[in-house]
């Protein structure tokens, strides 16, 4: 019996597509998300639209919340660590945390390193903007990868740049001869084994999902169709007016994401969502996607 | 002949891209309709819970209830969970097909997601190692239950006439051996096999 191998990570990540993970900072917003179709909710002090409001250094959650929330749910429950804060990794880790995320949300503990991941048996997600991102971050360790739009603002525009950028770039690699493939390697700055092997497959040796940005059941079907294979929802749902009937809309859009008639009777009558804001208005201190690397 | 497999949520690429490999034909399923073109369905792993709000929230759980108590059906994990009788969870509303407890997340967390060799010499495999992640146990398998294959004195792969199960995921192994089983062996005898009282071994 092997625990904690590379392919038991992915198995999970596997077993999370199609659905949706949403933020909660709450026992009951958790019973919330579960009762509306949740695939697996992440365990926040604060959701990220709060965080950009507050200020402030924002760290791991309190591991009595995860516990209670852990408590509460039959779902997987994910927390978010600081970037290249091992530490708090290694206690949410021994909290029996489902998925770590190594979330740009929460300030950086570590400018120049991400944590490495193939130390630990717990599944890491990371944020990626580009494929040469997401790649570094798979050789580190991480079992899933996601975009890295900017969470907390409910504009879907940089998730949408960012999985049109994997996407076309997984692309041009397929297009490329092994003998230029070293080259374009070093031009990434990614390892050279996964460059190869998206080469070859045309896709990430991990489930790829997005996140950041995504407020409505019609966001979550547009990352899904340009790629994403499932979505986080963080501020979205629980900034929204009624959070539950929006919690089920988004579920439903992931699955009928190809489907616009039934989007549109999934959308029907939700009421306003976030209000949100648009991330042309962030100054460049404020833009989440920029730290790690 | 089609195979279904229901892709509401969870793990149903994989087997999808596993019955192209065998040259079976199969498509994702997410509307009622498209089980009249189905000669077996498949539930994939995922969530139980979101599986179940999505069948019902869709008015599809009474037709995939009366289509897998009358094809052939395999069932992975959470497939598994909803081909019981019983999930202990009443978040969870499992069809009834296989007379048997299926308990949710019954090895534990994440954390205690495993991989194990296992003996599948029944069905013509041979060293077959088995993903098993934050997987039920089945408990209370009634002897109209055929056990073929355990994993720790557990039994981890199941079938009771034309329905089939697994605590695993064979779709996340490049082995296709148990998919190969189902469409050779349970597929095409659904009428002979579902007459033939199967005793259990364990």
């Amino acid at each position: 019996m092997e625990k904690g191998s590379f392919e038991v990570k992915v198995g999970l990540a596997e077993m999370l597509k199609g659905g949706v993970i949403m933020d909660v900072t709450t026992v009951e917003q958790a019973k919330i998300a579960e009762d509306a179709g949740a695939s697996a909710v992440m365990a926040l002090e604060r959701i990220p639209a709060d965080i950009r409001k507050d200020g402030g250094v924002a760290r791991m959650s309190d591991p009595k919340l995860v516990k209670d929330i852990q408590k509460a749910v039959s779902i997987p429950v994910m927390a978010k660590c600081r970037i290249g804060h091992f530490v708090e990794a290694q206690i949410l880790e021994s909290l029996e945390i489902d998925f770590i995320d190594e979330s740009e949300v929460l300030t950086p503990a570590d400018e120049e390193n991400h944590i490495w991941k193939q130390d630990f048996k717990t599944p890491f997600v990371c944020g990626a903007t580009c494929l040469a991102e997401a790649l570094r971050r798979i050789g580190e360790g991480a079992a899933m990868i996601r975009t890295k739009g900017e969470a907390g603002t409910g504009d879907i525009v940089e998730a949408v740049r960012h999985i049109r950028t994997i996407v076309n770039e997984m692309k041009n690699l397929t297009q490329l001869g092994q003998d230029q493939l070293m080259s374009e390697a070093k031009r990434m700055g990614a390892p050279f084994h996964l460059v190869e092997q998206v080469a070859k497959t045309g896709k990430l040796p991990v489930p790829n999902f997005s996140a950041g940005g995504i407020a409505t059941p019609a966001d979550a079907a547009l990352v899904m169709q340009l790629g994403a294979e499932a979505v986080f929802v963080g501020s979205g749902i629980f900034k929204s007016d009624d959070p539950a009937k929006r919690a089920k809309a988004i579920v439903q859009a992931a699955t009928y994401y190809q489907d616009g008639k039934k989007l549109a009777e999934i959308s029907y009558g939700l009421g306003p969502a976030m209000r949100g804001m648009d991330v042309k208005d962030l100054s460049d201190d404020e833009r989440l996607a920029d730290r790690g690397w | 002949m089609t195979i279904g497999v229901l892709a509401l949520q969870g793990g149903f690429q994989s087997h999808l891209t596993m019955l192209e490999q065998l040259g079976v034909d199969a498509i994702p399923v997410r509307y009622a309709q498209q089980l009249a073109d189905c000669a077996g369905l498949i539930l994939p792993g995922g969530e139980s819970t979101t599986m179940t709000r999505l069948l019902e929230s869709e008015g599809l759980w009474a037709p995939v209830a009366s289509f897998v108590k009358s094809h052939p059906v395999f069932g992975t994990c959470a497939g598994a969970i909803l081909l019981s009788k019983d999930a202990r969870d009443e978040r969870v509303k499992p069809f009834g097909v296989l007379d048997m407890v299926a308990e949710r997340n019954a090895y534990g967390r994440q954390v205690d997601s495993f991989s194990a060799p296992l003996d599948l010499c029944g069905i013509g495999a041979k060293e077959y190692t088995a993903v098993f992640i934050r997987a039920p146990q089945l408990t209370h398998t009634s002897e109209s239950v055929d056990i073929l294959a355990t994993e720790n004195g557990k039994p981890v792969l199941v079938r009771q006439g034309m329905a089939l199960a697994a605590t695993f995921h064979p779709e996340l192994t490049a082995d296709p051996a148990i998919h190969r089983y189902f469409i050779e062996s349970v597929v095409p005898n659904q009428k002979t096999i579902a007459d033939k009282k199967v005793v259990a071994h364990v």
